[in-house]
């Protein structure tokens, strides 16, 4: 029980995906113009978490090892067209301001993320609950970063008017305003020195690329296609040393075998 | 072929994928320090975004609708995304390892940029037929590619600058973004 409090605890705060990790940016910006829709987007997602934890952790021992991406894939997309066919169904009002990002949760990095660095390893019930954690830490941050937008935007929080009208701004409504305010969050986390990716303290992702969305520059790939890169001048260095001490022996046994029909 | 013309403008400036999309975001963020990875990113999503339009336009028209199984899209559009990937790469170091070394690097990275789903799904949501998909995916990687070398080179120009501290880093970089955002909000007017 005290392991699944703390899977809550460092999904939700210690490991904020939003926050700490900046992973999945593409929804944190679109979807977050209204609190609804940012809230909306962030529970959608938990729910594909929780159950792609689940039923990753549950088939953890049976997927092998080479082809598991391609099934972390199948399976995360099954549950997203799931998901979708229920929102059309049961709230289509959200569906339809969420629109493509909904099929777009398939390729968003912290599912993936969560299911190569934590359900690959961990128990179903571990894996449901980082799940769980993980998802509302998304839902928080986004949530945080559209009431900024609709309370600059729009005067409004969750629909009910804060500011009058005359007071607002509304390009915190539309696509600039959403960096204008991710860009002032995470100043203000400099500011006041707390963990995150953009400041170098965020803790490390396990992830095999680094799970650092922000700072990828394909570094990773690119180091991995260096060691490659080296590998296999190493090995063909080999062959060809290989080959001339072979072409040496050969030469000396010929001169040996000459030396002695000489004699 | 004016038509054509209007949707490659119009995926490219109008629509912005990133700038008004917001899809493709963390290469965006991430690949733009220096112009020239920059500009091999948008080369690498060039290539892949047309490919993968035209491909998954044809297995949506010729398996996708005959089956009556369109639901099943998103499944399908990845799972052709992800192999066409590994396909282009094995292509590429067999046949032009030239451009292989240029783009090689990026194309493990686009398997899960949203762009290239993004611009498949988008396809299917027009009902665009498989030319005006091609060259919608065209226009989509070519507004993409045009957004990042710019971002690039801006950044490359502010390294110096005497930038407020705690906006250094990443702060920076977005609020350039959201400027340049502003900028593209111009073009609304132009179809």
């Amino acid at each position: 029980m005290n392991k699944c409090m703390e899977r809550l605890y460092n999904g939700i705060i210690k490991e904020n995906p939003t926050f700490v990790l900046m992973l999945g940016m593409c929804p944190t910006l679109a979807t977050t113009t209204t609190a609804v829709n940012g809230m909306g987007m962030g529970l959608t997602t938990t729910a594909v978490l929780v159950f792609s934890n689940l039923i990753i952790s549950c088939l953890r021992k049976i997927i092998p090892d080479r082809v598991r991406i391609p099934a972390y894939i199948v399976i995360v997309a099954s549950l997203v067209t799931i998901v979708q066919l229920l929102l059309q169904a049961f709230i289509p009002s959200l569906n339809e301001s969420l629109g493509i990002f909904i099929p777009l949760i398939v390729v968003n990095c912290i599912i993936l993320g969560r299911a190569e660095a934590y359900a690959a390893k961990n128990g179903p019930v571990e894996s449901a609950f980082d799940g769980i954690g993980m998802g509302l830490g998304f839902t928080l941050g986004l949530t945080c970063i559209a009431i900024f937008r609709e309370l600059l935007g729009a005067g409004t929080v969750f629909g009910v008017t804060l500011i009058p009208e005359a007071y607002k701004i509304t390009i915190f409504g539309l696509a600039p305003g959403a960096f204008f305010v991710l860009a002032g969050l995470t100043a203000l986390q400099n500011k006041f020195k707390m963990p995150s990716a953009t400041n170098g303290a965020g803790g490390e992702s396990v992830l095999a690329c680094g799970g650092n969305c922000s700072h990828c520059s394909g570094s990773a790939c690119m180091a991995n296609h260096a060691t490659l890169e080296t590998r296999r001048l190493q090995a063909e260095e080999d062959a060809l040393a290989a080959k001339k001490a072979a072409v040496a022996q050969k030469q000396t046994e010929l001169s040996a075998k000459l030396d002695k029909k000489d004699n | 072929m004016k038509e054509l013309i209007l949707v490659i403008v119009g995926a490219a400036l109008v629509n912005n994928i990133i700038l008004s999309q917001f899809q493709g975001l963390c290469p965006f963020l991430g690949v733009s320090k220096k112009t020239d990875t920059a500009a091999g990113m948008g080369g690498a999503v060039i290539f892949v975004i047309t490919l993968a339009s035209f491909v998954t336009s044809i297995i949506y028209k010729f398996v996708l609708v005959p089956l009556d199984v369109t639901y099943l899209q998103t499944i399908a559009f990845i799972l052709v995304i992800a192999a066409l990937v590994q396909f282009v790469e094995m292509f590429l170091k067999k046949s032009m390892p030239s451009l292989y070394q240029a783009l090689g690097v990026f194309l493990p990275l686009i398997t899960t940029n949203c762009a290239v789903l993004g611009a498949a799904l988008t396809n299917v949501q027009k009902e665009y037929n498989i030319l005006f998909s091609v060259f919608n995916g065209l226009g989509t990687a070519i507004g993409f590619t045009l957004a990042i070398v710019l971002l690039a080179s801006i950044r490359e120009s502010i390294e110096d600058n005497d930038i407020p501290v705690n906006f250094k880093g990443s702060p920076i970089v977005l609020i350039t973004s959201g400027l340049m955002a502003i900028a593209f909000m111009g073009f609304a007017g132009l179809i």
